[in-house]
């Protein structure tokens, strides 16, 4: 997936990759898309509680070899 | 949509206690909350520059987890605190969980309202040039302020 940013939130923990999700959208236009790469495993329903708060669209998200990758597209 | 609002009482200075508030606050700030953290009693210890005093004790604590049995009459000898407290600091570190200060700095960059007690200040004869800068005081009625018309009100 396309993306126009990109976060390393690895080795973080809660609330690190929300709150510094929430910076790096800060920075970013809308519909643009952030791709958040976190290696806490409750970053999963944390991201997408996230989103549905903030009213940013999680729009794709992916794990593979314990790290959680999320695709949010800015409001 | 209006603003959602939250409001913290944060009553306690130890470590374990201290994360909390800052943990919830920021994530609150994150989410586009409004949020005021009113400190109090020993609270007040967490808005200091400097918060190398903030502590974690096992005594009194026993859900404490700790890698060894310890009885309690080892755990109330001299230099026992300040070592649970550096193995609890390396622990959070290697977690990947921030420090203190770092989830205080987030605070304050997310424009989270800091609020010390009046009262609890003069109680304990605090010096208000040892607490940081972002700090605003007032009393009971300040927080009611606030606090009266928030969507989550917390004690800790």
């Amino acid at each position: 997936m396309n993306f126009d940013k990109e976060l390393n939130a690895r080795g973080l923990s809660c609330p690190l990759p929300i709150v510094k999700t929430k910076k790096a959208l800060a920075d970013m236009a809308s519909n643009q898309v952030l791709k958040v790469i976190s290696t806490d495993s409750g970053s999963v329903k944390d991201m997408a509680a996230f989103a549905e708060q903030t009213g940013n669209a999680l729009l794709a998200q992916e794990e593979a070899n314990g790290e959680y990758v999320f695709y949010m597209k800015k409001k | 949509m209006a603003t959602k609002k939250m409001a913290i009482i944060a009553t306690k200075g130890t470590l374990d206690m201290a994360y909390p508030p800052f943990i919830l606050a920021s994530t609150a700030a994150a989410l586009g909350y409004d949020v005021q953290i009113f400190f109090t009693f020993y609270g007040l210890q967490l808005l200091r520059k400097d918060l190398s005093d903030v502590k974690i004790s096992p005594l009194g604590n026993p859900a404490m987890p700790m890698p060894v049995p310890m009885p309690v009459m080892v755990q109330m000898l001299p230099g026992m605190e300040s070592m649970a407290t550096m193995m609890m600091k390396q622990k959070l570190a290697k977690h990947g969980v921030a420090s203190l200060e770092e989830l205080r700095d987030l605070c304050l960059e997310a424009d989270v309202k800091f609020i010390a007690c009046q009262m609890t200040v003069d109680l304990f004869e605090f010096d208000k040039s040892e607490f940081i800068d972002n700090v605003e005081y007032g009393g009971a009625a300040t927080f009611m302020g606030f606090a009266g018309d928030t969507d989550i009100c917390l004690f800790i």
